[in-house]
């Protein structure tokens, strides 16, 4: 231990201790626990029932109050760990309480009425996982039709994504035609629209169409993404022109040339646009939300959102939920973290 | 059979003229050589043919069939590129059965001919490599391999050595030449490296800018180019070229004037040449020899290269450069004054516009 | 060796389905390719992607300008009536140009002024986190690549996820509550009822989910900074505050003002995670304009999408701008690295 915090704090050249050394390291330390802190917490906080959520001040682990059925009396009673005047602690079950005294049975002898001043009885509490708000949401609610209504809308918008954006690439790459400089033009000036400034047209083509209230409606519009038809675009330029001629001169047709040679070498850039095609279709809310308005089509973001914003909100159910939301793109930044970090910085884009 | 026939092709991009009237006639089974400079076009034209660019006036046909509007896939030819082109996701066997595959060859035909060409080209044990596991030399085996398995009715090869080491470049090359002996179908070879046309080509297309400037087998460019460009672009080291006048015309002799007033005879007949013309004359190297007597051309030397089994001397004759290769060891040095003879040497005559002075 | 053929017999497998589909498709499209010729193959690839284009993002910014001169509640343009510039009007109208409680769309100019101090203030603080964290982990560090992914988790973190473990926390029951009361003995306080709290709670939340990205650029700036002038500068005896001053950061400039005009973009569109945070509340304390925007066009009983269509095209201006900034550093950076 000694080493390892040795070696993790030595400074280069030996130097002694340099104030920036101190920022540093607050800075980094604090930066873990306000940016790991709040998922954690959520994630912790899921596991407990809605009775242990409302205590104040709260607990880390999800804790339950211990509870036993005692003869002589019909509903269970809850157990304190007592101090008795002899200063012995004896587990005692709480029947009633009168201003600052509990009265109290021994579970093994329940004839018995104890009086236990309030402050010298804990209640007796063990560690347990509220696993039924995850299964219960699934069961009782909607949560697996929205949970697949997400997994839909992201395989399928991913997917045309790769296709159409590869497609789009491949013609602006390896082909010379008149208005190819204008068709890049108009798809990188459209970098520039965002939902927001589209979204009332949007929704009356959408309308029109008749994929209002579908997943298609949600997926259409999102599919032609211009970051996509730049990223596989510089990438494709870098395939030697060549390799098409020769394909050519193999006698293959320009969809094999396509599907054959050009996509299988653009695999890299492709992977990138995929994981960060999943990241924001499991994201995406505005649009959804405009689009879907029925229960049963409502994707995670919205359900979770909508639930969320209900009156009486059932917390329980909503930190699980969420936590559930959550994972895929936890599990994406554990295993690709590298590649998107890179991927980001390499190409400013997001 | 492969013969290719062009006739008066021309190409340009917008409004650059790379082609220019190009007429040539290929016959089946010949060894054809395009070379000149990079930037001359003969990539370009070897690229028409193909039918990987588009001409935009003239013809061209395959085996007399006008191919103008078939595309590269339909004119049954085979390519080898430059950077061999091969599709680096795919295992050697699967570069080479692409092209089989899509002309929906039979499977078990597929394989006779990968392992036919294969055993040719020594190139078995490779076979489920990928191309990056490769070196230089069996990826060009590969390349070449791939063209042969297609049998077409030609080879278009563009500058398939240029980019090996110089060893292994001249080995292959004689390979190249044993392959077409063997298959004996039609092959034309784009190069700007005028050892390889020589060596390889039944005859050379000389080009520049866009022009053809002289077809002919490699020694009739050699004894015989049809201007100075040509003259000097064939042979190695280049030939000399210095500026002369016309003092006398006789039956079959015509009498120049050189720089530092030195005379040379040439013989030639029905040219119409006149006294005081002026002409460039043109020796090559190796034609030159060192003379005793001080009645030929003197020259001082600038530097001189001994290279064992000839010594090259760079000379200055009268503010003109004059470089020969001569035989053997000499014992000259930088700044001493040499005789130069080129008596008996063939001398080739270019009139104002470059063009030889022939004989009738 | 082994492992490897399986694992590409495994997805030889897979993709002969797809591969088998591929060659039906050809078969067409071979015939395409000899009709139209490769020219028209070219237009065929890129068809799909424009004709998407067109109709989901191009079209509809020509129909919003159509659509900011109709009124009316109907969505279909037939049935909407001209009305000119009318809606433009009514954003417009105010008896005093400061205060916008009294212009007739009142909420409109709340929303301008909220998101306007939203951006300056949230840009603003975020561009320095990020660049003090950038600063920091591109010292000579021991597990860089672990720090860099701890600032970087939230950024891929959905809004409504970051709206929902905020608004958890931030609850009168929150660990907030519960950190001041272990501390201080502070009394446990509704944070997201008072009005000041909660403009202050979204730029804090929109901080901590984005700080990351900006984080991300400029160190990738900072690590493009060529080591030996540092060297050069150490030799000279420099300082390292002056080091700072006159080496970092004016060769990290371009890096940093191309990083505040994407932040300046996206604050300006903020809604999602405010949205499930405050629902633009209380109030409207915290009604941002893109919310404006949803509300007028869809959510309220008395949408009115051509006042709407109004807002999102004067908010679409504003970004034009700011894009047209961005793309006018990215070409004077360029510029500079030709030099």
């Amino acid at each position: 231990m000694g080493a390892a915090a040795r070696f993790i704090l030595r400074r280069k050249g030996g130097k002694g201790w340099h104030w920036t050394d101190i920022v540093t390291w607050v800075w980094l330390i604090g930066g873990l626990i306000i940016m790991f802190g709040p998922a954690m917490w959520l994630a912790f906080s899921s596991f407990k029932t809605p009775a242990a959520l409302n205590e104040f001040p709260p607990s880390i682990l999800p804790y339950v109050t211990s509870q036993a059925t005692v003869q002589g009396y019909d509903k269970p009673l809850q157990l304190f760990e007592a101090k008795m005047p002899d200063g012995t602690t004896k587990v005692l079950a709480e029947v009633r309480r009168i201003g600052l005294v509990a009265q109290m049975v021994d579970p093994t002898t329940p004839g018995e009425i104890i009086k236990v001043n309030m402050n010298d009885r804990t209640p007796v509490r063990s560690v347990s996982f509220a696993t039924e708000n995850y299964t219960e949401p699934f069961t009782q609610f909607d949560f697996l039709r929205y949970l697949w209504n997400s997994v839909f809308v992201t395989v399928v918008a991913t997917l045309i994504t790769l296709i159409v954006n590869s497609m789009a690439a491949f013609a602006l790459s390896k082909y010379e035609f008149t208005g190819r400089n204008l068709a890049m033009f108009v798809i990188l000036a459209t970098l520039m629209v965002p939902l927001s400034v589209i979204m009332v047209p949007l929704y009356s083509i959408i309308s029109t169409l008749g994929m209002f209230n579908s997943l298609w409606g949600v997926i259409l519009p999102t599919v032609a993404t211009p970051t996509g038809v730049f990223i596989l675009r510089q990438y494709m330029l870098t395939i030697p022109d060549e390799l098409i001629d020769a394909a050519r001169m193999d006698k293959a047709s320009e969809w094999q040339i396509y599907w054959r040679i050009v996509l299988p070498l653009t695999a890299p850039a492709l992977a990138v646009l995929a994981i960060f095609s999943v990241v924001w279709r499991w994201n995406d809310f505005l649009w959804p939300l405009i689009v879907l308005s029925r229960r049963e089509l409502y994707t995670l973001q919205v359900g979770l959102s909508i639930y969320s914003g209900e009156l009486n909100v059932q917390w329980h159910f909503i930190l699980a939920m969420t936590v559930v939301t959550m994972i895929p793109v936890v599990l994406v930044f554990i295993f690709l973290q590298r590649f998107i970090t890179t991927g980001i910085a390499g190409t400013g884009l997001k | 059979m492969g013969e290719i026939k062009l006739t008066d092709v021309n190409k340009s991009y917008g409004s650059v003229h790379v082609l220019k009237d190009i007429n040539l006639h290929i016959k089946d089974g010949e060894f054809v050589v395009f070379v000149g400079p990079s930037g001359c076009g003969k990539s370009t034209l070897l690229r028409t043919i193909a039918g990987l660019e588009k001409i935009t006036a003239g013809e061209i046909q395959i085996d007399r069939k006008r191919v103008n509007e078939t595309s590269a896939a339909d004119r049954g030819l085979a390519m080898v590129f430059q950077s061999y082109a091969l599709y680096p996701h795919m295992s050697v066997r699967q570069n080479l059965a692409f092209g089989l595959e899509n002309s929906s060859m039979p499977k078990a035909e597929i394989t006779e001919r990968i392992g036919e060409a294969a055993r040719m080209l020594e190139i078995d044990q490779y076979l489920d490599r990928r191309p990056g596991q490769l070196s230089g030399g069996q990826r060009q085996r590969v390349a070449i391999g791939r063209a042969i398995v297609r049998r077409p009715t030609a080879f278009l090869l563009d500058e398939p050595l240029s980019n090996l080491d110089a060893e292994l470049r001249v080995s292959t090359r004689a390979e190249i030449a044993a392959l077409h002996t063997r298959i004996g179908s039609t092959m034309i070879y784009v190069t700007h490296d005028q050892v390889e046309a020589m060596t390889l080509a039944h005859r050379i297309v000389v080009m520049r800018a866009g022009k053809i400037e002289q077809v002919g087998t490699p020694l009739d460019l050699y004894n015989e180019p049809a201007n100075r460009f040509v003259a000097g672009f064939i042979g190695a080291p280049h030939m000399n070229f210095l500026k002369a006048e016309v003092a006398a015309v006789e039956l079959g002799t015509v009498t120049l004037t050189i720089g530092g007033g030195h005379k040379l005879l040439v013989p030639l007949s029905g040219h119409k040449l006149k006294v005081g013309d002026k002409v460039t004359v043109g020796i090559r190297p190796q034609h030159i020899t060192l003379a005793a007597d001080p009645g030929s051309l003197t020259v001082k030397t600038r530097l001189v290269e001994a290279l064992g089994s000839e010594t090259v001397i760079h000379a200055d004759l009268h503010g003109e450069k004059l470089l020969a290769v001569v035989q053997g060891q000499k014992q000259i040095g930088s700044g001493d004054e040499v005789h130069f003879s080129v008596a008996g040497a063939p001398l080739h005559l270019f009139d104002e516009n470059g063009l030889r002075v022939k004989s009738a | 060796m082994t492992s490897t053929t399986t694992s590409s017999h495994l997805g030889a497998l897979l993709m002969a389905p797809v591969n088998a589909l591929m060659r039906v498709v050809d078969i067409p499209l071979r015939g395409l390719q000899k009709s139209t010729g490769i020219g028209g193959m070219a237009a065929f690839f890129l068809a799909p992607n424009m004709l998407i284009f067109g109709i989901f993002v191009l079209l509809p910014l020509f129909i919003n300008i159509v659509y900011s001169t109709t009124g009316g509640t109907a969505f279909f343009l037939s049935e909407r009536s001209f009305v000119g510039t009318e809606q433009y009007q009514r954003l417009f109208t105010c008896t005093n140009y400061l205060d916008p409680m009294s212009c007739q769309e009142d909420a409109f100019w709340t929303a301008v002024g909220n998101t306007f101090w939203f951006v300056v203030l949230q840009v603003a603080l975020m561009i320095l986190v990020s660049l003090v964290t950038a600063l920091i982990l591109n010292r000579d560090l021991i597990g860089r690549s672990f720090w860099r992914a701890v600032f970087f988790f939230p950024v891929l973190l959905s809004p409504v996820v970051v709206g929902l473990i905020w608004k958890w926390i931030l609850q009168r029951q929150g660990l907030l509550n519960f950190i001041l009361y272990e501390i201080g003995n502070v009394t446990p306080y509704t944070w997201l009822t008072d009005r000041n709290w909660t403009f202050i709670a979204t730029i804090g939340v929109s901080i901590w989910a984005h700080m990351g990205l900006y984080t991300l650029i400029l160190l990738a700036g900072l690590q493009a900074i060529p080591k030996d002038l540092y060297e050069a500068a150490e030799m000279d005896g420099t300082k390292p505050a002056r080091v700072f001053w006159r080496i970092t950061l004016p060769l990290l400039a371009p890096n940093l003002l191309v990083v505040v005009v994407l932040a300046l973009i996206k604050a300006v569109q903020i809604f999602d995670e405010v949205y499930v945070l405050t629902g633009g509340g209380p109030g409207t304390s915290t009604l941002y304009l893109t919310q404006y925007i949803y509300e007028t066009g869809f959510a309220s009983a008395l949408r009115n999408p051509g006042l709407a269509a109004a807002a999102s095209i004067l908010m679409g201006l504003v970004l034009v701008v700011l894009t047209l900034m961005q793309l006018g550093l990215g070409r004077k950076n360029e510029n500079k690295g030709k030099r």
